[in-house]
């Protein structure tokens, strides 16, 4: 099963080219506060780990947000291709046993 | 007892270096070489004014005419004002913008962390609520300075330009006078002296890691703490900062 890494630069074409003087673009991961999970915001470019941190606090916490940033280069990512949607993911759609919603819940559970 | 007059010198001093620098930091808004920058930049001037209004809303209460910080920062001439000179000086590039920056979080890191400990309350609890800004501040423009110092040669050549540019200014955050010795004397503010090598200790190893020629010559401007002189540059940031008070007085959104 083939993946994409949609965070990669193009290679230049042109050997020749000069390197692209570009920072690294990172996803930015933001747990809204403690006991939830961090959730992706959005991206940003930084030239390391540790100003991809500091940026991410400038641009996705400035009000209160957050309680926890986790960073990740988006090159270390590994994504499922759009082109391998059937195979992925329409198997499960006509799963719906999968889904708990064939139980009785006893009235004395209340709600779950 | 404290002086009131000397607190309320302390206070304009205080007030004033964020006031001024927060404005100026304010001009890069929309202009900053990238999109996270200028929101960094943005934040950093907004903690400024935030922390202007504590400082100078405290001024106001120790001068006791009924005015409030916006009338001590919209109408008061150049003459009045007691940032340091540095702070008022323009931009220039990112470069020197940054090491500015890191001049006064250095210091501001400096003297809030003593300022906790004043016999001022609410000198005290000022200091502490901006100490967690500035300590944040100070990591970033520390960063970025080392980063553009030891970075390519362009960034190096334009962080040398502006620290020669700025050295001859540093010096003046920790000048002191009589204002500061009867106020050291009461528990207010800590000993100048002490500070000073805290201060040139952390700006010296910050320069160092930047792989920056440390200028020599210990000469640096003054004037503007006192109000003794300040620049031609106060007056222009002045014009467009209170403009909008001078032409529509007592205007509010």
């Amino acid at each position: 099963m083939s993946s994409v890494n949609p965070g990669a630069l193009p290679e230049p074409q042109d050997t020749h080219a000069k390197p692209r003087a570009e920072w690294p673009l990172w996803e930015i991961f933001i747990r809204g506060q403690h006991g939830m999970s961090h959730r992706h915001v959005g991206s940003l470019h930084a030239p390391d780990a540790e100003m991809a941190v500091k940026n991410a606090r400038d641009v996705y916490t400035r009000r209160n947000e957050g309680v926890s940033i986790w960073v990740v280069e988006a090159r270390h990512i590994t994504a499922t291709a759009p082109g391998d949607k059937g195979p992925m993911f329409e198997p499960s759609e006509s799963k719906i046993y999968r889904h708990p919603t064939f139980y009785d819940i006893p009235d004395e559970i209340g709600h779950m | 007892m404290t002086d009131r007059t000397d607190l309320l010198e302390f206070l304009l001093r205080m007030g004033d270096n964020a006031l001024i620098l927060g404005h100026r930091v304010s001009e890069w808004c929309g202009h900053a070489p990238v999109l996270e920058e200028d929101i960094a930049l943005a934040n950093t001037a907004l903690d400024l004014i935030g922390q202007t209004q504590l400082w100078l809303g405290y001024a106001a209460e120790v001068q006791g005419e009924g005015k409030s910080a916006d009338d001590l920062a919209f109408l008061r001439d150049a003459w009045d004002f007691r940032n340091v000179l540095m702070v008022e000086m323009p931009n220039g590039d990112f470069g020197r913008t940054l090491m500015r920056q890191f001049f006064y979080d250095a210091w501001q890191s400096v003297l809030l962390g003593r300022l906790v400990k004043s016999s001022d309350r609410q000198v005290s609890e000022i200091a502490e609520k901006a100490s967690k800004e500035v300590a944040y501040h100070l990591e970033r423009s520390a960063d970025t300075v080392v980063g553009l110092g030891d970075g390519t040669d362009e960034s190096h050549r334009r962080m040398q330009d502006a620290l020669d540019y700025l050295w001859p200014y540093a010096g003046e955050l920790c000048q002191a006078d009589e204002v500061d010795a009867r106020l050291a004397k009461a528990g207010v503010t800590p000993d100048p002296a002490t500070l000073r090598d805290e201060y040139f200790a952390l700006v010296r190893r910050v320069l160092t890691d930047a792989t920056l020629d440390i200028p020599e010559d210990d000469f640096h401007h003054t004037g503007g703490r006192t109000g003794r002189m300040h620049t031609e540059h106060l007056g222009h940031l002045l014009t467009q900062m209170q403009w909008l008070q001078r032409a529509y007085p007592n205007s509010t959104w």
